[in-house]
C-alpha cells in the first residue's frame, strides 16, 4: 500500500495514500475539531470547523475531505486558527437554543462539548432565529429542528449507508432545514424508521421520542448484545435505568452492523415491557417510582412541545398478548396459576406417563430459533437422553432445512460461505428469492450501497423490492420456476464458455452429467417456463459470470418450495460453475430468519443431527455422545417439526414440548394444525408470552425475554455472539435454560427412582458458561468457543481449537466433503398451480416492521403504530377486474381456508400473483399455505398455492 | 464602434435559424475541426489565442482542457447557461438570438476533448432560451452535425438541454453537476476538481456559454486574429452588460481592455439624467465595488481591473449614479446571497443570514454601535474557509462598500437615516 508522508504541526506523519489530512492526523493522535465528520460517512466538508492552515495554500482548508499529499505542511492549532474555530460554534450558536439542562443529547452532545471546550457562553450575534416547529409525527422519533446544526449526517446515513434516500434538505441558505419530501410527516415518506439518523445526529436534534424523558446518557446503563429478532444478528446496546430498557443504541466499533440497526432493533424491544402482562409481579426489581418519574410530561402542543405517545396506541395491541409471569396448569379448560415445583411435577409426570404409554416415539420437542445456543443444546439433549427421542427439531425445518439438505449435498456445509463485512469488496451480488431490505435489513442495506457504488446487482424476483431500483437487471420469474431460470444462466454461461474451467477441473465433480442436463434449457426454453424476457437472462447469466467476485444471496423464496432442495443445488451449481465460491466476497449465502437459526441447528436442535452436524445414525457419533451424556441413545433419525404435526393428527405423537415457538401462527395450513394439537394427550408451552400456541397448552411455563437472560446466539454468517443480561426476569419466569435444567433434575431423579439402572445425565449447570464448555467438548466446530473469548466481536465458526481465530469464508483450498459436486437438477412445477377456480399464485413472505408470528412485535407499540394490520398485495389490473379498491377489504380463500384481508393495490406484485405478510393472526396468511412438502427435506410449499379473491 | 463577432447579428431578424446560420459560414469552423485538427492541436490552438472563461473566473480555456485525462471514458462537457448573477444578462442574448453559434462551439470543445456527450445546463427562467435552443439542436441533429459520425468523422456527440429550477448556485461549477445528477444543487467538495472527477464522478469540462461562442471564430480567423484583440493577456472580444444609471443600458461587444468611461459614456449614453456617477461595479454582483474616482482610470480587462481591487467577472457593469444610497445598495446584494446561499457551509449560511438581518435593520434605521464591525467580522469568518466561493462572492460587496463608503454606514447608525435625500 502507498504511503505518503507529510508534516503536521512539524512533525513528519505517514498516511495511506487517498487519506484525508484529518485522517492522518488522528491516526497520529492528533485531533482537530469536527462536527459533520463521522467516520463510517463521506466527508460532508459542511461545517468547516476542521479546518486546518496548509503551506503554500491560500485561505483555511476543510482537513476532513482535504487528501493528505508528500511532504505537505499542515498546522492544525494556531491562535488564527483558534478564532476561526471559535467564530464558527458561535455562529452555529446564534442560531441554537441554550437548552443543554433539559435536552435528551446533553452529555453525549457533540456541540455541547465544543461549546464547553472552547468556552462559548454567548453569540456575538442575535437576532430573530429560525423558527420551524418540532415535528412529533409518530411515537418513535421526533426531530427538534431548532438543535439541527445542518451537519448533513443524517442525510448521508440515510442515502449513503441505508441507500433509502428518505431525508434531506430543504429551503436555503439560513432557512435550510432537514426534512422528509414536500415536509409532509414521516410516516408519509420512504422513512423505514430505522433511527440510524439518531445515531448519527451529533446533536439532540433527531431522538427518539419513545425514550424521552426516561433518562440521559450519565444516568443509563449500556449493557452490549445482540438484536433478538433477525438472523443478521446486530449487536445492540440495551440502555437501561431504574430496570427497564429505555432504549436501544449501537455503536460503530460492532462487527456485524458498524452500529447500524433496523426498526426492529431499534424500536421493537418494548414487548418486553408489554403492558399487559399478567399476574402480580412478585419477584420484579423494577422500582415503581422510577417507572412514574419516567412519565412527566411536557405540555402537548404548546410551543410545538411533543407528547408522549398516547397509550391508547397500546390499547390496538391484540389483547390475549400477556407476558407471562407465573407457570400456568390447565385445568377444566382454564389456566390456573401454580408454583414451579408443582408444574415441574405436572410436566416430568405426565411426560413419563406418555412415555410409558405410548413409547419413546410418541413425544416430541419442539426447540427454537429465538432462544440461546445453549437452551437449545440442552433442549435437544433432554430429549435425546431423559425423553428417549431424536424427535427434535425447530422452525428452521420451515425455512431453511432445504438449504441444509441441498448445501451439503454440493458443499458439504450448510451455512452462509462468507461474512456479512464480504458483501461490499463484491463485484456482483446475486438475490434470487430473498427481500434482504425488508428480511435482513443490515444484509439489505449493504447489498444496496454496494449497487449504488457500482457493484452489478442481479434480482430474481417476482415482486419489485427496494433492491429492484438498484439492478443492472431484474429477472421477474414466475413463482415456483427457480430451478428452471438457474438452469437458463447455466446453459447460457456453458454455451458462451464463460465457465471457470480451472476451478471445474480441479475442485469439483459430476460436470459432465450436469452439463448434459441443462443443455435443454435454452434462453427460449426458460423464457417459456419462466416469463423472462430471453435477452435478460443471457445478461444476467453474462454479468454473473464476468464478474471477479459473485455473491449469491437466497432465502425463502428459494427454499420454500416442493423443490426447496433442488433450488438449493441450482444454486450451487451456479456457483461452482464460475469458480464463485471459496474465496473471498463470492459465495453462497443463505439468509438465516431468526437471530439463532443457524445456532438451533449448529446445536443440534434436528431430528438427525447431534450438536455440531454429527448424525444420529453414525455409531460413533452415537457412542460418544451416549458416553458424554451418561445414556445410550436411540439410533433412529427423529420426526421432523412437519411429520411431527402431520404424526399428532394421526395419533401417532401424542405429547409435544414447546419451547419458544409459536407454530399455530407460522405452520402452513393452519387449520389442519390446530386440529393436530388439539389431538394431543399433553402439551407444554414454554414462551414469554400466552401465543396462540400457548392456549393450545396444559401448561404454560413463563420464560424470559433475550434482555433478562445470558446466552450465545449465532448470526447467519455463523458468528457466535454473546447476549447479556441487562434487567432481572419480569415475576416469576425464568430463563429457557434454567427451565430446562429444573425439568431435567426433576425428570432424572425420578427416571433414576424409577429405575435404577438409568444413567445419571447431568443438568446441574451453573450458568450458560458451562453449557458451552460442553459444546465445545462435542463439537469440532464450536470447539474453541467458550465465553471468555467471545468479548466483543464473537467468533465465527469453524472454530476448532482455543486459539484459532475463527473462518471468514468456508470451503477455501478445499470443500467441507472434499470436491465440490455439480447436481443435475430437472425443473418441476409446483404442487398447486392457478387453475379456472383459484385463479391467483399467491406467495407468502414476511415485511420489515414485524418478525414471524409478530408475538414479539405486534407487542411493540412502534412496530404496531407503523404497520398494524395485514394487507393482501393485488395488481390494480385485477383490481380493476374485480372491481374493488385499494384499502377495501376482500375474501382471500385457497382450498384449505378462507381470510378475510385489506386489499392493498399495487404494481409490486404481477398481474395474477398476491403477496400476504404472514404475521398478522387476524388475517393469517398460513390458514391458506400448502403443506405440500419437498420429499427431500420437508419443508412446506409456502411460497406458492393457488387462490381465489372475492368481494 | 469596433466591428462585433459575437454579437453581430443578434438584431438581425430569424438570426437563430439554422438557414441563417449556415448563411453566415455556419459549421463550416467545427467541419474543419472535426477533419483537419487533431484534438491535441486543437487544444493548442486555443491556448494560443489566449481565451479565457467567461463565466467569471477568467481562466485559460484551453488550458482547462488540457487537464482532463485522455484515458477515461466516457467524459462529459457542460455549457454553463444558468446566467443568474444579478447584472448579467450577455449569455441569454446568445442563446436566444444566435444558438447556433454555441452549439457549434460545444462541438469544437468536445473534438478537443474527445468527448461525446454534452449538456446545457441552462437557467431555469429562460423558457424562451430553453425552447429556442432545443429547436437549434434538433435542427442540429437533421442536418447530421449532431449525433453519430458527424462531418463523416466516426464522431459522435449528443446534446441535452437540462433546465435549472432557479438557483443562483447551480451556476457555480459544481453546485451544478449536482444538480444535473439529480440531487440539491449543493456544491461538491474540491478536490477532486471537475476536470478529474465531475459528473457522474467522470471528468468534465465546463464552460461558460460566451466562452464556447468564441471558438467556431477562433477556428475560422485563427488565433492571431483572436488575439489582435485586447490585450496580451486578456485578448479578444467580451459581452459587456451595460446596467444600472446609464441612457442607454445594454450589451456592447467591445475588445477587452476598454476603458471603463469609454463604456459608459460613449456607448452607454453616460450617467442619466445628468447626475454624477457615484460608483462602478464592474464585473457582476460578486465583484467588489469601485468609486467613480477608480472608474475614471479603469480598464476593461482581468489584469486591471484586478489591479483595482475588484475583478472583470463576468463583464456585468453596474453604474449607480450620485442619489444611490450605499446601505441600500449593498442590502439589496445581500438579500439576494441571502437567497441564494445553498446553506452547506456553517460560515456561508448564518454568514449570508446575519448580514441581511444586520443590513435589514440598519437600512429600517435600527442599526446599531458596533454593527460595521460585527459585519466586517463576519466577512473576515465567510472568506476563503467555505465550499464554495459564493461566500466570498457574498463577503467582497460588504467589505468594498465599507471600505469605499464608510461613512455613508456610520452615518445610518447613528442618525437612523440616509444620507441621500433624493
Ligand atoms: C456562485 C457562483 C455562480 C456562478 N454562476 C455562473 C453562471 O451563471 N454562469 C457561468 O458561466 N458561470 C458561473 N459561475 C462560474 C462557474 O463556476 C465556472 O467558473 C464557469 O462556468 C466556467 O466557465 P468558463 O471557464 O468558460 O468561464 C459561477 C460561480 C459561482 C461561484
Ligand atoms: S429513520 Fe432511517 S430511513 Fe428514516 S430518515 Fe432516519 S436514517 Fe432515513
Ligand atoms: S438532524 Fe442532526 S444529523 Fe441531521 S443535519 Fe441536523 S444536526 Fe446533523
Ligand atoms: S437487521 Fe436484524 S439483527 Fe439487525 S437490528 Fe434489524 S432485526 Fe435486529
Ligand atoms: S459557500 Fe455557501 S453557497 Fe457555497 S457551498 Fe458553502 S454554503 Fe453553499
Ligand atoms: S468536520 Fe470537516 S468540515 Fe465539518
Amino acid at each position: 500500500m502507498d504511503k505518503v508522508t507529510l508534516y503536521i504541526n512539524g512533525t513528519a506523519v505517514q498516511a495511506q495514500k487517498g487519506a484525508t489530512v484529518l485522517e492522518a492526523a488522528l491516526s497520529a493522535g492528533i485531533d482537530i475539531p469536527r462536527l459533520c465528520f463521522h467516520s463510517a460517512l463521506p466527508p460532508q466538508s459542511s461545517c468547516r470547523l476542521c479546518v486546518v492552515e496548509v503551506k503554500g495554500a491560500r485561505g483555511l482548508i476543510a482537513s476532513c475531505s482535504l487528501p493528505a499529499a508528500q511532504d505537505m505542511a499542515v498546522t492544525t492549532n494556531s491562535e488564527k486558527l483558534f478564532k476561526y474555530r471559535k467564530y464558527i460554534l458561535e455562529l452555529i450558536l446564534s442560531n441554537h437554543p441554550m437548552d443543554c439542562m433539559t435536552c435528551e443529547k446533553s452529555g453525549e452532545c457533540e456541540l455541547q462539548e465544543y461549546a464547553y471546550k472552547f468556552g462559548i457562553k454567548q453569540t456575538p450575534i442575535r437576532g430573530e432565529v429560525t423558527n420551524y416547529p418540532i415535528e412529533a409525527t409518530d411515537p418513535l422519533m421526533m426531530i427538534e429542528h431548532s438543535k439541527c446544526i445542518l451537519c448533513g449526517r443524517c442525510v448521508s446515513v440515510c442515502r449513503d449507508l441505508w441507500a433509502t434516500e428518505a431525508i434531506d434538505f430543504s429551503k436555503r441558505g439560513f432557512s435550510s432545514k432537514i426534512s422528509f419530501p414536500f415536509d409532509k410527516p414521516r410516516l408519509e415518506s420512504d422513512c423505514v424508521f430505522c433511527g440510524n439518523c439518531i445515531t448519527f445526529c451529533p446533536t439532540g436534534a433527531i431522538t427518539e421520542r419513545s425514550a424521552l424523558g426516561k433518562g440521559r446518557s450519565w444516568e443509563v446503563k449500556k449493557i452490549p448484545s445482540v438484536c433478538p429478532f433477525c438472523g443478521c444478528g446486530c449487536n445492540i446496546e440495551i440502555n437501561t435505568k431504574a430496570g427497564k430498557i429505555v432504549k436501544i443504541t449501537s455503536n460503530e466499533n460492532t462487527p456485524v452492523n458498524k452500529g447500524l440497526l433496523c426498526v426492529k432493533g431499534k424500536f421493537g424491544y418494548d414487548f418486553v415491557h408489554h403492558p399487559d402482562r399478567i399476574g402480580k409481579p412478585s419477584a420484579c426489581s423494577t422500582d415503581p417510582s422510577a417507572d412514574s418519574a419516567s412519565f412527566v410530561q411536557q405540555p402537548c402542543g404548546e410551543n410545538g412541545h411533543p407528547c408522549y405517545p398516547s397509550t391508547s396506541l397500546h390499547e390496538n395491541l391484540i389483547k390475549s398478548s400477556e407476558r407471562l409471569s407465573r407457570p400456568m396448569v390447565k385445568k377444566g379448560g382454564k389456566f390456573h396459576e401454580v408454583s414451579w415445583d408443582e408444574a415441574m411435577n405436572v410436566v416430568s409426570g405426565r411426560l413419563l406417563e406418555m412415555k410409558q404409554k405410548y413409547g419413546a416415539e410418541a413425544l416430541g420437542v419442539l426447540c427454537s430459533a429465538k432462544c440461546t445456543n445453549e437452551e437449545n443444546d440442552l433442549m435437544q439433549k433432554l430429549a435425546r437422553t431423559l425423553l428417549g427421542t431424536n424427535n427434535v427439531d425447530h422452525c428452521a425445518r420451515l425455512c431453511h432445512s432445504s438449504t441444509v439438505a441441498g448445501m451439503v449435498q454440493s458443499f458439504g456445509g450448510a451455512a452462509m460461505t462468507n461474512s456479512i463485512e464480504e458483501i461490499e469488496k463484491a463485484s456482483c451480488l446475486f438475490v434470487i428469492g430473498s427481500n434482504p431490505t425488508e428480511n435482513h435489513p443490515i444484509i439489505g442495506a449493504i447489498i444496496a450501497r454496494t449497487a449504488m457504488k457500482g457493484a452489478k446487482l442481479i434480482v430474481a424476483d417476482p415482486r419489485a423490492i427496494h433492491l429492484t431500483k438498484f439492478a443492472s437487471a431484474w429477472l421477474r420469474h414466475k413463482c415456483g420456476t427457480d430451478v428452471a431460470l438457474i438452469n437458463g444462466l447455466l446453459n447460457v454461461i456453458v454455451k458462451e464458455g464463460l465457465q471457470n474451467n480451472e476451478f471445474i477441473n480441479a475442485r469439483t465433480e459430476n460436470y459432465e452429467d450436469f452439463r448434459n442436463s441443462i443443455e435443454k434449457y435454452t434462453p427460449e426454453y426458460v423464457s417459456g417456463i419462466t416469463g423472462v424476457p430471453k435477452e435478460e437472462i443471457i445478461k444476467a447469466a453474462r454479468i454473473y459470470a464476468s464478474s471477479k467476485n459473485a455473491m449469491i444471496f437466497f432465502a425463502m423464496g428459494i427454499t420454500q418450495h416442493t423443490t426447496g432442495t433442488d433450488n438449493v443445488l441450482s444454486v450451487c451449481n451456479l456457483a461452482l460453475l464460475t469458480g464463485n465460491v471459496g474465496k473471498e466476497a463470492a459465495g453462497v449465502c443463505p439468509l438465516r430468519g431468526q437471530n439463532n437459526v443457524q445456532g438451533a441447528c449448529d446445536v443440534g436442535a434436528l431430528p438427525d443431527f447431534y450438536p455440531g452436524y454429527q448424525k444420529v445414525n453414525d455409531p460413533n457419533a452415537r457412542g460418544k455422545f451416549g458416553k458424554a451424556w451418561g445414556i445410550p441413545l436411540d439410533n433412529k433419525i427423529g420426526y421432523t417439526l412437519t411429520e411431527m404435526v402431520n404424526f399428532a393428527a394421526q395419533d401417532k405423537i401424542k405429547a409435544l414440548y414447546i419451547m419458544g415457538e409459536n407454530p399455530m401462527m407460522s405452520d402452513p395450513d393452519l387449520l389442519h394444525a390446530d386440529e393436530a394439537f388439539k389431538k394431543l394427550e399433553f402439551m407444554v408451552v414454554q414462551d414469554i408470552f400466552m401465543t396462540e400456541t400457548a392456549q393450545l397448552a396444559d401448561v404454560v411455563l413463563p420464560a424470559t425475554t433475550f434482555a433478562e437472560k445470558e446466552g450465545t446466539v449465532t448470526n447467519t454468517e455463523r458468528r457466535v455472539q454473546l447476549m447479556r443480561r441487562a434487567i432481572q426476569p419480569w415475576g416469576d419466569s425464568k430463563p429457557d435454560w434454567q427451565i430446562i435444567c429444573m425439568l431435567g433434575k426433576k425428570l432424572s431423579s425420578v427416571l433414576r427412582r424409577n429405575e435404577p439402572a438409568f444413567g445419571n445425565v447431568y443438568f446441574d449447570y451453573d450458568s450458560p458458561a458451562e453449557i458451552m464448555d460442553e459444546i465445545a467438548s462435542l463439537s469440532p466446530v464450536y470447539g474453541g468457543i467458550s465465553y471468555d473469548r467471545l468479548g466483543k466481536i464473537g467468533l465465527q465458526w469453524p472454530c476448532p481449537d482455543k486459539n484459532h481465530p475463527g473462518t471468514k469464508f468456508l470451503h477455501k483450498d478445499r470443500f467441507s466433503r472434499g470436491q465440490g459436486r455439480f447436481n443435475v437438477v430437472e425443473f418441476r412445477p409446483p404442487a398447486e398451480s392457478a387453475d379456472n377456480e383459484y385463479p391467483f399464485t399467491l406467495t407468502t413472505g414476511r415485511v420489515l416492521y414485524h418478525l414471524h408470528g409478530g408475538s414479539m412485535t405486534r407487542r411493540s407499540t412502534g412496530l404496531d403504530f407503523i404497520l398494524h394490520e395485514g394487507y393482501v398485495e393485488v395488481n390494480p389490473e385485477d383490481a380493476e377486474r374485480l372491481g374493488f379498491q385499494h384499502g377495501q377489504h376482500v375474501n382471500v380463500t385457497s382450498r384449505r381456508g378462507t381470510i378475510k384481508i385489506k386489499a392493498n393495490v399495487t404494481d409490486k406484485v404481477p398481474p395474477g400473483t398476491v403477496f400476504i405478510p404472514f404475521h398478522f393472526a387476524e388475517c393469517a396468511a398460513n390458514i391458506l399455505t400448502n403443506n405440500a412438502l419437498d420429499p427431500v427435506s420437508k419443508i412446506p410449499e409456502y411460497k406458492v398455492c393457488a387462490v381465489r379473491i372475492e368481494v | 464602434m469596433p466591428e462585433k463577432t459575437l454579437l453581430k447579428h443578434t438584431d438581425t431578424p430569424n438570426s437563430e435559424t439554422m438557414d441563417f446560420y449556415l448563411s453566415q459560414k455556419g459549421y463550416e469552423a467545427s467541419r474543419k475541426a472535426l477533419t483537419s485538427y487533431e484534438p491535441a492541436k486543437l487544444i493548442d490552438e486555443v491556448k494560443g489565442s489566449g481565451l479565457r472563461g467567461r463565466g467569471g473566473a477568467g481562466f485559460s480555456t484551453g488550458m482547462k482542457w488540457s487537464f482532463v485525462p485522455k484515458d477515461i471514458f466516457p467524459k462529459y462537457l457542460v455549457c454553463n447557461a444558468d446566467e443568474s448573477e444579478p447584472g448579467t444578462f450577455k449569455d441569454r442574448a446568445l442563446i436566444e438570438r444566435y444558438p447556433h453559434s454555441v452549439i457549434e462551439g460545444i462541438i469544437i470543445a468536445c473534438w478537443a476533448v474527445q468527448i461525446n456527450s454534452a449538456f446545457i445546463y441552462i437557467r431555469g427562467e429562460f423558457t424562451l432560451g430553453a425552447k429556442k435552443l432545443q429547436k437549434a439542436i434538433d435542427e442540429a441533429y437533421q442536418k447530421g452535425f449532431l449525433g453519430k459520425n458527424i462531418f463523416g468523422s466516426k464522431f459522435n456527440l449528443d446534446i441535452t438541454v437540462h433546465r435549472g429550477a432557479g438557483a443562483y448556485i447551480c451556476g457555480e461549477e459544481t453546485g451544478l453537476l449536482t444538480s444535473i445528477e439529480g440531487y440539491r444543487g449543493y456544491p461538491k467538495i474540491k478536490p477532486p476538481f471537475p476536470a478529474i472527477q465531475g459528473l457522474f464522478a467522470k471528468p468534465t469540462v465546463i464552460n461558460n456559454v460566451e466562452t464556447l461562442a468564441n471558438l467556431p471564430y477562433i477556428l475560422n480567423n485563427g488565433a492571431q486574429w483572436f488575439k489582435s484583440m485586447g490585450t496580451e493577456k486578456s485578448p479578444g472580444p467580451k459581452i459587456f452588460c451595460v446596467s444600472g444609471h446609464v441612457n442607454k443600458p445594454g450589451l456592447y461587444e467591445l475588445p477587452l481592455g476598454t476603458p471603463c468611461m469609454e463604456i459608459i459614456n460613449n456607448y452607454g449614453g453616460g450617467v442619466w439624467k445628468n447626475r454624477k456617477l457615484k460608483a462602478v461595479i464592474p464585473g457582476g454582483s460578486s465583484a467588489p465595488v469601485l468609486t467613480a474616482a477608480q472608474a475614471e482610470k479603469l480598464n476593461m480587462d482581468y489584469e486591471a481591473v484586478a489591479a483595482a481591487g475588484s475583478m472583470l467577472g463576468s463583464g456585468g457593469l453596474i453604474v449607480m449614479d450620485e442619489t444611490v444610497c450605499m446601505v441600500n445598495a449593498l442590502y439589496n446584494l445581500i438579500r439576494f446571497y441571502h437567497h441564494e446561499s445553498c446553506g452547506q457551509c456553517t460560515p456561508c449560511r448564518y454568514g449570508t443570514g446575519w448580514l441581511d438581518k444586520i443590513l435589514h435593520r440598519m437600512e429600517h434605521g435600527n442599526g446599531k454601535q458596533g454593527d460595521i464591525e460585527l459585519m466586517l467580522n463576519i466577512c473576515d469568518n465567510m472568506r476563503g474557509k467555505t465550499i464554495c466561493v459564493l461566500a466570498d462572492a457574498a463577503a467582497m460587496p460588504v467589505q468594498s462598500f465599507i471600505k469605499n463608503f464608510r461613512d455613508e454606514f456610520e452615518y445610518h447608525i447613528k442618525e437612523h437615516k440616509c444620507t441621500v435625500t433624493i
